[in-house]
C-alpha cells in the first residue's frame, strides 16, 4: 500500500482483499481500550495489543522516568533524596511551561520558534516594573508581561495565518528579533535583578506543610469526584465508558502520587534550617495543565485544534474558521511562554541577557515531544509535556550530579529526542497504514 | 431529438430539477444545457466517462460552482445558491470522495464537527452529541462500528463511508450526493455501502450518485443519467437500460440498442444525440 498522506483521498486504485483484512486488524488495535472492554480484565488484554502495536500513549514516557531514575540513583544515591528532587521539579517547570505552551502549535501541524526570547521578554518587561523607577506593584508588573506575550502572540499569529507564511520562518525571525528586544531592554548592565519577594517566591518559595496537605486534599478529593461521578453517569445511560476497575484505578492512581509528592515535598531537606513544604510553582504548573487541559479537552475551541491538526480541509469544509483558532492557539502559546519567562526569571531572581532562549525553545519542543505530541498535529496533550519537561530535567539533574560535561548532557538529551521522534514517527506510520483503509 | 431532453415540462414529483445547466471555464464549456430530474426517494446514478461533466454538475448543485446558464428547481421553485452553505441550507448534503474526515478524531467527534453542542455555555454536551450520532447511526443500521467512540482513523473505508454519510444525513437532509461511494472499496465494504444508500431512498431521501461502476449502479440506481462531453445523453428508469447501451452512451453518446428500442410503442428512456437536443 502507498504511503498515503494523512488526509489525503484514499487511493483510487482498487486493494486486494488481504491488504482490507491486514488494515482491519491493525484498525482494531488501534481503538483505545477503555471503548471496547467491559471489565479491568480485558481493559488491560486490549492495552497489551495496543503496546505491542506501537500506540502506548503515556506509558514510554513513564517508563523512561524509572529507567533514568534507577540509572543515576545506582551511580550517585542522592538522586532520589527529597531535597534533589524537589530541586528537580523546580528546575524543570520552565521547561514543563515553555513545553505546555509548545502544545498549541505542535498540535496544529505548526510551530513556535520564539517561546525562549519571548518568555524571556515577559520576564524583562516584569523585572523592570518591579525595579526603581517604576516600583510597580507584583500583580502589575506580571499582569503586564503576561498581556504583552498575549500581543507578541496575537502578531506572529496574524502574519502566519492572514499572510500565509510557514510558522517555522516567522518565528524563526521572532527567536531573533526578540533575543534583540530583551538586550536592548536590559541595557548596558546585562542584568536585572528582581527584588519583590512575592515573584521571588513563585519559584523558590514553598508552602507551609499543613496548606500543601489541604490544597493536594482537595484537588485529589476534587479529581476523584469528578471523574467518578462522570464515568458513573455515562455507564447508567448507556454510553462509552471505561469500566469501574479503570476509574477507580485512575483514581487511586493519582490519590498515590499526589500523596507520594506531598510526602516528598513535605519532608525536610534542609542541611542547616529546615526547609520542607510544596513549592508554590508546583501548583503553577499544575494550574496551567489544567486549564489547558480542559481547553483542549472540553470546548470548542479545543475540539477545533485538533480538527485542523488532522484534516485542515475537513475543518474548513465543516465551517471551523481556520485562520481565528490558529490565531488565538498562537496567542495562548506566547502568553503561557510568558508564564515560563517569569517562573524562569523568579527561580534566578533576576533576568539578564545571558538567557539563552534557543535552547530552551528546542528542550520545550522536546519535551513536548518526548512526553507524546506529535510533531505532525493533531495528537497530543497538555500531561505528555509536563511529563516530558520532567524527563529532561531529569536527565540535566542527574548528570550535573555526576558531575559531567554541559557536552554529554546536550548529547544525551539530543539522544532522547531523537528516540522519541522516532517512536513518534513509526507509532504514525501504524496508524496511517490502518487508517486508509 | 426526443422530449426529455429539450425544454420538456418539469417533472412535478422531483425533488431537484435542472434544466439548461450551462457552465464555462474560459473557452472550456464544461456543462452544456444539461437537464435532470432527481426525484425523493429514489436512488439516482449521474454516469459519464472521465471528462465528461459529472464532477462540474455535482459542484453546481451543492453549491461550489454558480452555473453560468439554466435554472435549478427546488420543490418546484427556482433557487438560486452561490456556497456550499446555502445549499446545506435547503437540505442538500454532498458526501465528496474525500470524505472530509479528522482521522485523529472519533466518530461522534467527527459527526458534529461544526456543529457541536454546548452545556454551561462553554463545555461540549459529549453525552448528549454521544447519543445523538449513535441513534442516527442505528437509523442508518450501521451497526459493524465496535464503539462511536474509535477514532474514524481505524475504521475500514465502508465504515468511513458511513460515518460521512450520517454526517451528511443528521442536519435535516432531503438529498445526498455522493461522489463515487464505492472506489476504492473492498467486495463486503462495496456492499456494506449500497446496503447503506437503499437505505437512505427507502427513508425517503432522494440520492444522487457519481459512479463508474456499472455492477454497483445497476444493483442500487433507481434512476440513470448519463453524461457526454457536458451533455446529457439519456436518463431514465434503469431498468429501461441494460449495461451495454450504458456503454456506448459513456463512450460514444448515443446507443443503438437504446434508441431502437426507444422507438418502441413506450419510450422508456429520454434520448437525446449529443449536439443535438438543448434548448435555445
Amino acid at each position: 500500500m502507498p504511503d498515503v498522506k494523512e488526509g489525503a483521498p484514499p487511493p483510487l486504485d482498487d486493494v486486494p482483499e488481504a491488504v482490507n483484512e491486514a488494515a482491519a486488524t491493525r484498525a482494531e488495535l488501534a481503538v483505545a481500550p477503555e471503548i471496547i472492554a467491559n471489565s479491568l480484565g480485558e481493559y488491560l488484554k486490549a492495552w497489551m495489543a495496543r503496546i505491542r502495536a506501537g500506540e502506548s500513549g503515556v506509558l514510554p514516557v513513564i517508563v523512561g522516568l524509572i529507567v533514568i531514575a534507577v540509572i543515576f540513583q545506582t551511580q550517585n544515591s542522592n538522586f532520589l533524596t527529597a531535597g534533589n528532587l524537589v530541586n528537580l521539579i523546580v528546575q524543570g517547570a520552565p521547561f514543563m511551561l515553555l513545553g505546555l505552551a509548545q502544545v498549541f502549535p505542535l498540535l496544529l501541524g505548526e510551530i513556535d520558534l520564539s517561546i525562549g526570547f519571548v518568555g524571556g521578554v515577559a520576564g524583562g518587561i516584569t523585572a523592570l516594573l518591579l525595579a526603581f523607577p517604576h516600583n510597580w506593584p507584583w500583580w502589575a508588573a506580571v499582569g503586564v508581561g503576561l498581556l504583552v506575550t498575549a500581543c507578541i502572540g496575537l502578531v506572529q499569529g496574524t502574519v502566519i495565518t492572514r499572510l500565509g507564511l510557514p510558522s517555522f520562518v516567522v518565528t524563526l525571525a521572532g527567536l531573533l528579533g526578540f533575543q534583540g528586544v530583551l538586550l536592548r531592554m536590559l541595557g548596558q548592565g546585562g542584568t536585572v535583578p528582581i527584588a519583590n519577594d512575592i515573584v521571588n517566591d513563585f519559584a523558590n518559595g514553598n508552602m507551609t506543610v499543613g496548606a500543601g496537605w489541604v490544597v493536594a486534599g482537595l484537588l485529589i478529593l476534587g479529581y476523584a469526584g469528578v471523574t467518578w461521578w462522570r464515568d458513573q453517569r455515562r455507564r447508567a445511560s448507556g454510553l462509552v465508558a471505561p469500566p469501574v476497575g479503570l476509574t477507580a484505578l485512575k483514581i487511586g492512581a493519582v490519590a498515590v502520587a499526589g500523596v507520594a509528592l506531598m510526602l516528598i515535598c513535605n519532608a525536610n531537606r534542609g542541611a542547616l534550617v529546615a526547609i520542607q513544604g510544596m513549592p508554590w510553582v508546583v501548583l503553577i504548573v499544575l494550574g496551567v495543565l489544567a486549564a489547558w487541559s480542559l481547553l483542549l479537552g472540553k470546548t470548542r475551541f479545543g475540539r477545533y485544534v485538533y480538527a485542523i491538526g488532522g484534516n485542515a480541509e475537513a475543518a474548513r469544509r465543516s465551517g471551523v474558521n481556520l485562520a481565528r483558532i490558529r490565531t488565538t492557539a498562537f496567542v495562548l502559546c506566547s502568553f503561557t511562554a510568558g508564564i515560563a519567562g517569569i517562573v524562569y526569571a523568579s527561580r534566578l531572581r533576576s533576568v539578564s541577557t545571558n538567557l539563552d532562549g534557543g535552547t530552551l525553545v528546542l528542550y520545550a519542543v522536546a519535551a513536548a515531544v518526548i512526553g507524546g505530541t506529535s510533531l505532525f498535529g493533531g495528537r497530543g496533550k497538555p500531561l505528555h509535556a509536563v511529563l516530558g519537561g520532567i524527563v529532561i530535567a531529569a536527565i540535566a539533574n542527574g548528570m550535573g550530579l555526576l558531575g559531567m560535561a554541559a557536552a554529554t548532557q546536550l548529547i544525551v538529551t539530543a539522544l532522547v529526542l531523537l528516540a522519541a521522534v522516532t517512536i513518534d514517527a513509526v507509532a504514525r506510520r501504524g496508524r496511517t497504514a490502518a487508517g486508509t483503509r | 431529438m426526443s422530449d426529455g431532453s429539450g425544454t420538456g415540462a418539469v417533472d412535478p414529483g422531483a425533488l431537484l430539477s435542472l434544466r439548461g445547466i450551462d457552465k464555462n471555464f474560459g473557452p472550456v464549456q464544461a456543462l452544456t444545457g444539461v437537464n435532470l430530474d432527481v426525484p425523493a426517494a429514489q436512488v439516482t446514478a449521474l454516469l459519464g466517462d472521465n471528462g465528461a461533466g459529472k464532477s462540474v454538475l455535482v459542484k453546481t448543485i451543492s453549491g461550489i460552482h454558480a452555473a453560468d446558464g439554466g435554472q435549478i428547481l427546488w420543490e418546484g421553485r427556482p433557487v438560486h445558491f452561490r456556497t456550499p452553505k446555502e445549499a446545506t441550507a435547503l437540505g442538500i448534503n454532498t458526501v465528496f470522495q474525500d470524505l472530509a474526515l479528522c482521522d485523529n478524531l472519533d466518530i461522534v467527534q467527527n459527526m458534529f464537527l461544526g456543529r457541536e453542542r454546548r452545556q454551561l455555555g462553554v463545555f461540549l454536551a459529549e453525552d448528549e452529541m454521544e447519543k445523538a450520532a449513535a441513534a442516527t447511526l442505528a437509523g442508518l443500521s450501521v451497526t459493524t462500528v465496535r464503539s462511536i467512540r474509535q477514532p474514524v482513523a481505524s475504521l475500514s473505508g465502508g465504515q468511513r463511508q458511513s460515518v460521512a454519510v450520517a454526517r451528511a444525513v443528521m442536519w435535516n437532509s432531503k438529498l445526498v450526493i455522493m461522489d463515487e461511494p464505492t472506489a476504492a472499496l473492498g467486495v463486503a465494504q462495496t456492499r456494506m455501502v449500497l446496503d447503506l444508500i437503499r437505505r437512505l431512498a427507502d427513508k425517503g431521501l432522494a440520492v444522487l450518485v457519481i459512479s463508474h461502476n456499472l455492477v454497483d449502479v445497476f444493483e442500487v440506481a433507481d434512476r440513470l443519467a448519463v453524461l457526454y462531453l457536458g451533455r446529457m445523453v439519456a436518463q431514465g428508469q434503469a431498468t429501461d437500460f441494460d449495461r451495454q447501451s450504458v456503454v456506448e452512451l459513456m463512450t460514444t453518446g448515443t446507443s443503438i440498442r437504446l434508441s431502437s428500442r426507444a422507438t418502441g410503442d413506450s419510450p422508456p428512456a429520454i434520448i437525446a444525440a449529443p449536439g443535438g437536443g438543448s434548448e435555445g
